[in-house]
């Protein structure tokens, strides 16, 4: 199987490097590329390393509350960048407060997020989902 | 005695500096007018007749040069994005010493290509996506200059995917060279092995292609484009060789007529441990050119950058006056400054082409609020911690202000985010003998050292011109804490 390339990293003005650490080591243990772009990353810098690298995915991780207005119009952009349906994942703490997951989930699937995962999801979680997503099992 | 001379042919000037290996002594340095179009041995003989009116004849053991004549190495680079492939591709020709006339990014379009065909450019540099990824764009560009005329090579050096196909396309209508990857991994530069061909292809096809030749069977050999000669005595001077020392992290500075170009041989990682790297790591040795800021040719792109007010202000020369003149030297590109008004307003236009040829060759810091208090972003080299700069150029040198001058590549509070020289001691190249000495360092590296420690002058420590103040980010934060949330 040809190995899939994904772009990780963490959104906007957050600072969370530990989580990001950990979830790099899983996905190179999965059987991925993985270009770790770290903290403190733009939607501008997902597009670039995606682009260059040929990736198929991007997973934003957000910890610190601010995700749904760092994530706004990253779909649009990634399509304006020729990432014509390029996955896309977010993960973490992605709102403020305690909101019924449910709907932050649809909030963000109307941004355009194939996927969102919520607080303390394992990383075997989003390794089965590339799978499934990337159909590399079939 | 045993008498060395070292050329440097440049597109106007064909300059000499002679050194005796014996004494390890700079003997004399000599300069003459020259164009291509004639014959560059009139003006290298010339130059040594000048030489030799000083030194008495002299017998040459050995002979060496580099060369910038005839436009240089003009090179055009091709990447996938602006930040990331096409600015290391960018990088790497820079650091080969090459003129670049143009970086392309993403497809190349028809409209591209008749440019190029145009610009008849020496080398072009293809490259584009990192080992194993985006190969689309590199073939599409691959395709394109295939259909451009001309006799440049190609050097290929993008995702090592598709550079055997690009080489393919290429080469019923171009000579291919196939090198590393100048990004293999995201973020990871790798520009060393791309530069090592574009010299080889320099000594190969350029130096003949330039009528060099009859002046190459007069000496023992043309070994590189000057801003090479430049770059490998800096970094000599720098780090040192085996039994001489080097004087450590520098940044060196050189204003040119129509170019102004600076080096730092320096790591430049960031100094506190709560500082983020963004963007891609830059090379130990970092030559940037900058094309709209020089003197005579460029000297309205000076203006262009801090505006007249700012040159009136420092030359004392009321607005429409230092207008009129600065359009002066825009047409009379060969005009040296004729009484005391004329050297403050050259002066103003040296200190200005310092001011922001460094500003863009360093890095950036930036302050970032997170929900975990203040975090600083860096971007480029931060040269605040480097304590030595190197100035040449003819404005520079030819003035009792240098000090003055020079104290314009560092650190500036008003404008703190630009990670500038904080103090720094300033070393002046009076005898223009840099390029001569990254010449002689070829193959006598501790007598090339030995002469330049000796003969660059010490002007003294400067610390930023305005006020001796540290700068505004430097955070409180206790050195060794991470300060990094978890």
């Amino acid at each position: 199987m040809e190995k899939k390339t994904i772009v990780i990293g963490v959104i906007g003005a957050d600072v969370h490097a530990v989580g990001n650490k950990i979830l790099y080591r899983a996905f190179l243990d999965a059987g991925f590329n993985v270009v770790n772009l770290g903290v403190m990353v733009s939607q501008e810098e997902f597009i670039a390393a995606a682009i260059e690298s040929n990736a198929s995915a991007i997973l934003v991780s957000s910890l610190y509350g601010q995700g749904e207005l760092d994530c706004r119009g990253l779909r649009e952009k990634c399509d304006e960048a020729g990432l014509k349906d390029i996955l896309l994942y977010v993960g973490g703490n992605v709102v403020i407060g305690k909101q019924d997951f449910s709907e932050v989930e649809q909030r963000f699937k109307e941004m355009g997020f194939d996927r969102v995962f919520g607080p303390g999801t394992l990383p075997e979680v989003d390794i089965a989902a590339l799978h499934e997503d990337l159909h590399l099992d079939d | 005695m045993k008498p060395v001379l070292l050329i440097d042919f440049g597109s106007t000037n064909t300059k000499v500096t002679v050194v005796d290996l014996e004494s390890e002594r700079l003997l004399g340095t000599a300069a003459a007018y020259t164009t291509v179009q004639t014959d560059v041995g009139d003006g290298l003989a010339e130059a040594i007749s000048k030489l030799e009116a000083q030194t008495g004849k002299l017998d040459y053991v050995e002979r060496y040069a580099c060369s910038s004549a005839a436009g240089g190495l003009k090179m055009v680079t091709s990447g996938l994005v602006p930040e990331l492939t096409a600015e290391a591709a960018k990088m790497a020709s820079l650091g080969a010493g090459a003129k670049i006339i143009k970086v392309y990014s993403f497809e190349m379009t028809e409209d591209d290509a008749a440019e190029i065909e145009n610009a008849k450019p020496d080398i072009v540099l293809l490259v584009g996506g990192t080992d194993g990824g985006n190969t689309e764009c590199i073939l599409h560009n691959a395709k394109t200059l295939a259909g451009v005329k001309g006799a440049f090579p190609v050097v290929i050096a993008g995702n090592r995917n598709a550079a055997r196909q690009c080489s393919e396309i290429l080469s019923p209508t171009h000579q291919t060279f196939i090198c590393e990857n100048v990004m293999p991994k995201f973020g990871q530069l790798n520009i060393e092995p791309t530069q090592k061909q574009i010299r080889e292809i320099f000594l190969d096809r350029i130096v003949s292609a330039k009528g060099l030749t009859k002046a190459s069977e007069l000496i023992s050999g043309i070994l590189m484009p000057t801003p090479s000669a430049m770059m490998k005595a800096m970094r000599l001077l720098a780090e040192g060789c085996e039994g001489e020392s080097g004087i450590g992290e520098l940044l060196a500075v050189d204003v040119g007529g129509a170019t102004t170009d600076v080096y730092t041989i320096a790591e430049g990682k960031p100094g506190k441990a709560n500082t983020v790297y963004k963007g891609l790591p830059e090379p130990y040795v970092k030559r940037t050119v900058e094309g709209d800021v020089g003197m005579r040719y460029s000297v309205h792109g000076i203006v262009d950058a801090c505006g007249i007010a700012k040159i009136a202000e420092l030359s004392g020369i009321e607005k429409n006056r230092a207008q009129e003149m600065v359009d002066y030297l825009g047409s009379h590109t060969d005009a040296l400054p004729q009484d005391e008004q004329w050297e403050r307003l050259d002066h103003a236009l040296a200190s200005m082409a310092i001011d922001t040829a460094v500003t863009r060759h360093v890095g950036k810091i930036e302050e970032a609020y997170t929900m975990l208090g203040v975090t600083y972003v860096q971007s480029g080299k931060d040269m605040t911690r480097c304590r030595q700069i190197v100035v040449t150029g003819g404005s520079l040198i030819h003035t009792r202000e240098t000090d003055r001058i020079a104290a314009h590549a560092l650190f500036d509070p008003q404008n703190p985010s630009s990670l500038k020289p904080q103090r720094a001691r300033i070393l002046v190249d009076r005898k223009y003998i840099l390029a001569g000495m990254g010449l002689l360092s070829e193959y006598y590296p501790e007598i090339a050292l030995r002469i330049m420690k000796r003969e660059l002058s010490d002007e003294g420590e400067q610390v930023s011109a305005m006020t001796q103040t540290a700068p505004q980010f430097t955070p409180d934060m206790p050195s060794g804490c991470c300060g990094m949330p978890v």
